[in-house]
């Protein structure tokens, strides 16, 4: 099966300065890709290139296939994306908002009408189902953000910083989510300052001025970089670069 | 010299701040430690006089933050979560700004900053808002002390900020303890709680626990075991169904696994051999703050 994510060289510049260096990795179908990297390492410049929203300035990449540079429309249809700035609208319902965004994704009526009803039960939310979103605890509208950003059945989904903010057992509720979608098949690219959370990951790549410093399993970092937690591993690559 | 008693604050039906009361020494580096939501903000924007509580009263450094909240203003160093500095101004010229509203300059006070002030020297000229997280964080927090307050209130310094730059405000924070500040910091990171001297949870408006982080961690009363296995997500499904299981949740690349009690490692070996587990690891742990947090959230 071809690789949900590719790319060679792939560079972006703004004026003199260099936001992504010529990366190069792959992500596979159904794996958790942890994107790791200092703030201003330039994780969010290489995931907007992704996305389709930015057009790199040398390099190649596709996202299921599709090329970055003249498919990027087709990308948008096959990925899904979440962060905690952008997700639901808080002046919708739970309700309205996956009927919002699986409108958006072309849903037909009656498959949206029962995607609404599984999510909803499924996260439990009948009892708010018609309340405005924004009154809900931050937990619940995260997971939400989630199922919706799943709606379509993308084949990779985008999550910036999914969990920042969250109570210690929603966040790991989210991480069961985020497991039980990978299982299903679904790619997840997801960046995290929670150094715990890199350790669910099934690979992990660390950004460090742009470039790839290290990629590969949790457990084959630690024991490159000889440390007893991925923490440590970040420790001992970004220490030095951070006061830029 | 924080004294909190039985402070509440709601908005319409949101009960944001909810009976709380606690008190905060002389020197302390003092942690309020919860979620987006807990009420942490709102108890702070109370302290720093922003906000009037609806009931129960509050002294900073001996002054009432209703009555005398004018005085307090000037002993206060207050650092909000969202980034409040003026983007169009300099760096240097922030830190001017600052000293000059509270009546000081920089030459003042400058002893106080220095070892932040040095890192930040180099892009002096720069805008603000040109800055990087990490920097924009250290720029903050020196206009936050630039008049010398007495007591330091950070409200999330550290929220999504990496892991390297987090350490550092942290390695910065001990520092300035040595010139006898008092901190009340919030955070929603677990693992910075055993930064402080002391720390209170916080969940939906309440106190779950005031105590040393070691005082934390004791309170947690049940068996506590780290497991591994080759397949971490047949692993936890497996021992959720466990009959002897309370709780089961991902701690890094362990699990964490409460039990009831006269639970063994034996037990739990046999079981997951039993659903063949390959490359078992079982061992009994003491708990962190964020597995006492959990434990609280759950069971009060």
């Amino acid at each position: 099966m071809d690789n949900a994510v590719t790319t060679n060289r792939l560079t972006k510049r703004f004026g003199d300065f260099v936001a992504t260096d010529a990366i190069t990795f792959s992500v596979a179908p159904g794996e958790i890709f942890g994107f790791l990297g200092a703030n201003g390492a330039g994780k969010t410049t290489a995931m907007r290139m992704l996305c389709g929203l930015l057009k790199p300035t040398s390099g190649t990449a596709t996202v299921a296939g599709f090329d970055v540079y003249t498919q990027s429309e087709q990308i948008k249809q096959v990925i899904g994306y979440m962060s905690q700035r952008f997700s639901l609208y808080d002046d919708l319902t739970p309700r309205e908002n996956i009927r919002f965004y699986g409108g958006i994704y072309g849903l037909k009526r009656t498959d949206l009408k029962t995607k609404a009803d599984a999510i909803i039960e499924e996260l439990e939310l009948g009892s708010v189902a018609d309340k405005l979103t924004g009154s809900l605890p931050l937990g619940w509208k995260q997971q939400l953000a989630f199922s919706v950003a799943l709606i379509h059945e993308p084949k990779v989904v985008f999550l910036d910083e999914p969990t920042g903010g969250v109570d210690p057992i929603t966040r790991r509720h989210f991480w069961d989510m985020i497991y039980a979608a990978a299982h299903r098949g679904t790619t997840i690219f997801v960046t995290t300052h929670y150094m715990d959370e890199a350790e669910y990951c099934d690979r992990v790549s660390i950004m460090v001025d742009g470039q790839i410093k290290a990629l590969d399993t949790p457990g084959a970092l630690k024991k490159q970089f000889g440390a007893d937690s991925m923490d440590g591993v970040f420790q001992i690559l970004a220490r030095g670069t951070s006061t830029k | 010299m924080i004294h909190i008693q039985n402070i509440a604050k709601a908005f319409g039906e949101i009960r944001a701040v909810q009976d709380v009361s606690f008190d905060v020494a002389r020197g302390e580096l003092f942690g309020l430690i919860g979620p987006d939501g807990a009420g942490k903000t709102t108890l702070f924007k109370i302290l720093v006089t922003l906000l009037l509580p609806d009931s129960g009263s509050a002294t900073v450094a001996g002054r009432d933050v209703v009555q005398d909240f004018r005085a307090l203003r000037q002993m206060v160093g207050y650092m909000p979560g969202r980034f409040s500095l003026y983007p169009d101004l300099s760096v240097e010229e922030n830190l001017a700004f600052f000293a000059t509203v509270f009546g000081t300059t920089i030459q003042e006070n400058y002893e106080l900053i220095r070892d932040i002030y040095v890192q930040l020297e180099p892009f002096k000229n720069r805008r603000a808002g040109a800055l990087s997280g990490g920097m924009k964080q250290k720029l903050a927090l020196c206009c936050a002390l630039i008049h010398r307050p007495d007591v330091l209130f950070l409200d999330e310094p550290t929220t999504g900020v990496d892991a390297v730059s987090r350490k550092e405000f942290w390695e910065m924070l001990q520092s300035l303890k040595k010139h006898g500040l008092t901190i009340l910091v919030s955070t929603p990171y677990m693992d910075e709680a055993g930064q402080c001297d002391r720390i209170a949870l916080m969940q939906n408006g309440q106190i779950l626990a005031i105590d040393t982080p070691t005082g934390v961690e004791n309170r947690f009363a049940k068996p506590l075991f780290a497991v591994r296995a080759t397949d971490t997500y047949r692993l936890i499904q497996d021992l959720r169904q466990a009959p002897f299981t309370i709780t089961c949740y991902a701690f890094g690349e362990f699990l964490h696994l409460t039990t009831q009690d006269s639970v063994s490692t034996g037990t739990i070996d046999t079981y997951l051999t039993e659903r063949h587990h390959k490359q078992l690891e079982i061992k009994p742990i003491r708990a962190g703050i964020e597995d006492s947090f959990m434990d609280l959230m759950q069971h009060g």
